[in-house]
């Protein structure tokens, strides 16, 4: 009884798109057409298969993915240990600083680091210009370089949000610990060896599945920035269904694309049971 | 957003979420009219005339100032007006709001995106009737921009201007050039060698660049700069023919001017990379002296204190005289309407045409007659200097992934960019351009 709003929420606005995109997927349905339009079996999704365009946008969605999540989880922790050891008064100083971007909604990011990368006068090529170089290229107008810049911008957007993770799994561990290892002669860097890193393992696969997930997600930042540009050399599976969806009308096709990419995504989740699993006996 | 919603599960269910969401839905629809009419499909404000357009910068602030006259006017009915990004983001709002049976009465497109509006149904054919109940007839637009948006014979959009891509020119750095006459005016340039004369001249005077032209992030100006001197080639066929369905540009021809392109930015006769904001600035601010941009961008010259610059059609650098461009269009998005909501949509059409004499004064090349032949237009400097552009302005080429802003322009355009930028040879650069086209040719259009 009290769950019926929500399942009825649940039904009407997750259950049902799911379905819905799996039998659009197998249609030529058109956005400005009524009802599934022909049957295309799976014409659809031969398509997306087959085209260098879908395999460009899915390679790019993996790239922004091992660009974004190393850092993104590395730095974190690191800065978590930082901000954890200043302890005391001044360490909501340090908790704001890393979690305020995190709150700024895309468009806000974009335009800061659009403005940041402008060619030749941006903050970014002045600085360059500072340092001697005669001719920076400019960030994201230059192909190879692109998805750096994205990448970049979403580190400083979104570290705040796996810091404080770690921040809640590094007060968590007792202190004594380090107290008694203190009193076994371990060094700083043997404390974080044997003490917090293993026991902050899974808050790290907590950390590592969430973010995997949010970067193979991208969108945002890429629509914003970029558009998909210079050329497609940045654009991401999600650009290429909206882009199929709304702009080409092709409703179709671009459920076969989402298809695939909740595929790519289900396959990794259903990797983190499995990854507690073995942690769980490695414990045992 | 790629992040934000994965971690939304964290701290706050999914399930409570949407669950809080319906709740405030549901106050939101009984407490709130305009919600209330959207769920009942009702008119949200009787006797409305809701109009949508795509207007930003200095077009924007003109069409506000044509509004508000419009709703002076005795007897105006009220008007809701909305600006939307142009571009696809602005024909996909249009679309689905048509689909979604709550359109705009009236709303504006391109003209080179109105016959895919018109073959996918979204819009209303616009009749002679249509057109008379305002006193209007199609004899009193320019013929080139009449004829160019009907389709199958009938008409869909009523042409407001044509807006021709242009050359705008630093009138100080062009005099120390000894580029403008006695009169103050800029001096013919003619063909490829007059043209590098003229920017050799400037860049000794800036010290930075003879001419700008954006080459990063704007596909849409890239591609207006490469059309505008493909086009002059004789011979030069559009891009595509039958509809979008075959690739039919002239390969040598579009490698040459490619090249040539390329030749410009290379000598460092134009920047290799600016964006579109960066590429005015530098002509507004004498370290270049010339600047490429469609001639929208007069308004924003005109706010640059102490600027002195004039406009110019683009010099005809190959064989012909040609520029890219578009018109802006009005159409009424289809809907079922009575004649007074008809009446009431060409009541608010024609007291824009008739202040297309305010209109043309932020650049665009006035389509209604009466006001392009009016002593009023042709006193206005510099806009009339570049009204004969209308007469060479090429059309994109039809189909469903073509036009103005569209997915057509991003995928050449970027191509022609990385060009300019020195990324890519011009072979490179068709090949990918042609590659990703031809996608498109392949598909069935879904219109």
């Amino acid at each position: 009884m009290f769950v019926a709003p929500f399942g009825i929420f649940y039904l009407v606005f997750l259950i049902w798109p799911v379905v819905y995109m799996f039998i659009t997927s197998l249609f030529d349905t058109s956005l400005v057409k009524h009802g599934f339009g022909p049957f295309a079996g799976f014409a659809n999704y031969r398509e997306m298969l087959t085209k260098p365009e879908f395999w460009s946008a899915m390679w790019h969605t993996i790239q922004f993915t091992l660009y974004t999540v190393p850092p993104l989880v590395v730095l974190a922790f690191v800065f978590a240990v930082l901000a954890n050891r200043i302890g005391g008064r001044s360490e909501w100083l340090f908790r704001l600083a890393f979690f305020v971007p995190f709150i700024l909604p895309s468009a806000t990011i974009a335009l800061i680091w659009s403005f940041i990368y402008t060619p030749s006068t941006g903050l970014w090529n002045s600085f360059q210009k500072l340092l001697g170089a005669a001719d920076p290229a400019p960030v994201l107008g230059t192909p190879d370089l692109a998805m750096v810049g994205i990448a970049v911008t979403t580190v400083w957007w979104t570290i705040g949000f796996n810091f404080i993770l770690y921040l809640a799994g590094l007060q968590d561990i007792p202190r004594e610990l380090y107290e008694a290892a203190a009193v076994d002669g371990a060094s700083q860097w043997q404390q974080i060896r044997s003490i917090t890193i293993p026991l902050l393992s899974r808050t790290t696969t907590l950390v590592l599945l969430l973010q995997i997930i949010a970067s193979l997600k991208i969108f945002d930042q890429v629509y914003l920035m970029t558009a998909g540009g210079p050329g497609i050399s940045t654009q991401v599976v999600l650009g290429l269904v909206t882009t199929t969806a709304f702009t080409d009308y092709r409703v179709g096709a671009a459920a076969a694309a989402s298809v695939l990419l909740f595929i790519v995504i289900l396959a990794i989740t259903v990797v983190r049971p499995l990854i507690e699993r073995i942690q769980q006996r490695r414990e045992a | 957003m790629a992040s934000d919603r994965s971690k939304m599960s964290a701290g706050l269910s999914r399930r409570s979420f949407l669950g809080g969401l319906g709740v405030a839905a549901l106050g939101a629809t009984t407490g709130c009219s305009v919600l209330g009419a959207g769920v009942a499909g009702t008119e949200v404000a009787p006797g409305t005339v809701t109009y949508w357009n795509l207007f930003g910068g200095g077009d924007g602030a003109r069409m506000l100032v044509m509004e508000d006259a419009y709703r002076a006017g005795p007897g105006s009915p009220k008007l809701q007006a909305a600006t939307f990004t142009w571009g696809n983001p602005y024909y996909t709002k249009l679309s689905l709001a048509t689909i979604g049976q709550v359109p705009p009465d009236v709303a504006i497109s391109h003209l080179t995106r109105s016959a895919n509006l018109a073959r996918a149904g979204l819009i209303s054919e616009i009749t002679e009737e249509t057109l008379g109940m305002v006193g209007l007839s199609p004899g009193d637009f320019s013929e080139k921009a009449w004829k160019a948006q009907q389709l199958d014979g009938k008409n869909y959009a009523i042409p407001l201007d044509t807006h021709p891509f242009v050359l705008y020119y630093n009138a100080e750095v062009c005099e120390k050039a000894g580029l403008l006459d006695s009169a103050g005016n800029l001096k013919p340039i003619n063909g490829t060698k007059g043209w590098e004369a003229a920017l050799s001249a400037a860049k000794q005077v800036t010290g930075a660049y003879g001419a700008s032209v954006a080459t990063i992030g704007d596909q849409a100006t890239s591609w207006r700069w490469f059309q505008t001197l493909y086009q002059q080639h004789e011979g030069a066929t559009p891009w595509l023919a039958d509809t979008g369905r075959t690739l039919s540009y002239n390969r040598e021809i579009t490698l040459d001017t490619l090249a040539y392109i390329q030749s410009l930015t290379k000598k460092g006769l134009m920047p290799a990379d600016t964006d579109y904001a960066g590429s005015q600035t530098l002509m507004f601010t004498g370290k270049s002296g010339f600047y490429l941009q469609g001639e929208w961008e007069i308004t924003t010259a005109q706010s640059i204190k102490g600027l002195k610059f004039g406009m110019v059609p683009v010099p005809t650098l190959f064989d012909r005289p040609a520029a890219q461009g578009d018109s802006h269009t009005f159409v009424l998005p289809a809907r079922s309407r009575t004649d007074e909501q008809l009446r009431r949509a060409m009541g608010f059409v024609k007291s824009m045409l008739d202040q297309s004499l305010t209109w043309a004064k932020g650049g665009h090349i006035p389509a209604y007659l009466p006001t392009l032949h009016s002593q009023a237009y042709k006193e206005l400097s510099p806009q009339s200097n570049y009204a004969s552009a209308a007469d060479t302005v090429v059309y994109d080429a039809p189909a469903w992934y073509s036009g103005s802003g569209s997915t057509f322009e991003n995928i050449v355009g970027a191509q022609i960019g990385l060009v300019q930028q020195g990324l890519a040879s011009p072979q490179a650069a068709l090949a990918r351009a042609r590659s990703q086209l031809l996608t498109y040719a392949n598909t069935p259009s879904p219109l």
